[in-house]
């Protein structure tokens, strides 16, 4: 599936557009990420397919803020699904990355991913390898609506207990990029116990995905707890768009809802 | 310019969770959890998660040390092998095995664990042999 994507990053090496391409490379039966930057190495390249689809995936994004901050003078290329596209316009927005330093190269998913997702939009556009999967309507926050409010209430404060405050979740994340954490604010999180005060630590963490969160799951795949932080922060987006009318990640013009002052 | 990730084990307890470092030139900047380890399938604790941050630390100690006049001096690996070998053979001839006692580490491997229980039972003739986890 990735001899478009071969091709592509072979030209832009050879033609020296890029510095290198920030991709997934397998050896020995693991993923992993990794700098391309000679075409050779190109035949070792991965989507990142491991037992399922898309099984084995990173946060490129978040290694790319590294590289562009080591080498700010360099144009990278790097791999992006929906959702990495989606953190892009986000990090762009946020100028933790230049947009003309950038070239996306595009995965589809395949529907298994998208359903297992819930993807809005399990395709970037700049899209020029992979299928081309629908849109899936999500369940798994109605299914949690469709819950009471002491029951809801009830069900996370028990899903956070499971928590081992490894900070998993927010070190995974590619949209997480502040330097100083409020999870490690003592004034808002208490120090020294496990889980960590319930629910404000999960809580804090929800409010600071608001126009942030693009909904690539990879918190919730590196949950020790298996919290379903996918399902909290989907409603988080879900709000942000019907309070605010904005789409996370989907329009670099887009004012961020943080930065609408409007008075109702 | 090379940037890549080493899959490798973290060297804390005795899970093993496999783990990718991410190295930028020669220098460790980050941990991933590794998504295809069978042991921790992309998930870590909060002491993996910053494995990275010692590797490079200052204070690290790069070399053995020896107490001379009261003070910690470095020194090198075979003075300090063959101090501890006289020392050992010492206390071993004047007070008996038992006297000795031998502490392990999870941080080690199954191998090196095995080899040195296998030198406090074998070579110092002890049972006194635990490791860390129990400290």
């Amino acid at each position: 599936m990735s001899e478009k994507i071969k091709e592509e990053v072979k030209k832009l090496l050879i033609d020296k557009k890029i510095k290198g391409f920030l991709g997934l490379r397998e050896t020995n039966g693991h993923v992993m990420p990794h700098l391309f930057t000679n075409p050779e190495e190109l035949e070792f390249i991965s989507i990142g397919d491991w037992k399922r689809s898309g099984k084995a995936r990173y946060p490129l994004n978040q290694i790319l803020i590294q590289l562009t901050m080591a080498y700010p003078e360099d144009t990278f290329a790097v791999l992006v699904r929906g959702c990495d596209e989606r953190g892009l316009i986000e990090l762009f927005k946020w100028k933790q990355l230049e947009e003309d330093k950038i070239i996306p190269i595009g995965i589809g998913c395949p529907d298994e991913l998208a359903k297992a997702c819930e993807c809005e939009k399990p395709f970037p556009d700049c899209q020029i390898d992979g299928p081309k999967a629908e849109k899936v309507e999500g369940k798994r926050v109605h299914q949690i609506e469709a819950m009471g409010l002491e029951e809801r209430l009830k069900f996370w404060l028990n899903e956070f207990n499971r928590c081992i405050k490894c900070f998993g979740c927010r070190n995974i994340c590619p949209m997480c990029f502040c330097n100083e954490c409020s999870l490690e604010e003592e004034l808002l999180v208490e120090k020294g116990d496990i889980p960590p005060d319930n629910p404000t630590f999960h809580l804090v963490r929800a409010m600071h995905m608001v126009g942030r969160c693009i909904d690539c799951g990879l918190c919730e795949e590196a949950c020790p707890g298996e919290i379903p932080l996918r399902t909290l922060y989907k409603k988080i987006t879900e709000i942000v768009e019907k309070e605010f009318g904005y789409k996370t990640g989907y329009n670099l013009e887009e004012k961020s809802p943080l930065n609408i002052i409007e008075v109702k | 310019m090379e940037f890549k990730t080493i899959l490798t084990t973290c060297p804390y307890c005795g899970c093993g969770c496999g783990l990718l470092l991410e190295v930028l030139n020669g220098r460790v900047i980050g941990t991933l959890p590794s998504k295809t380890s069978p042991v921790n399938e992309g998930k870590l604790c909060v002491k993996g998660w910053t494995v990275h941050e010692f590797i490079h630390n200052p204070n690290r100690l790069t070399k053995p040390l020896i107490k001379k006049g009261g003070e910690l001096k470095e020194t090198s690996w075979d003075e300090a092998l063959d101090f501890s070998v006289k020392k050992l053979i010492e206390i071993k001839e004047r007070y008996g095995s038992d006297s000795i006692g031998v502490l392990t580490s999870a941080k080690c491997t199954n191998e090196e664990n095995y080899l040195l229980q296998k030198f406090t039972r074998a070579v110092l003739g002890t049972n006194n042999v635990d490791h860390c986890a129990r400290l």
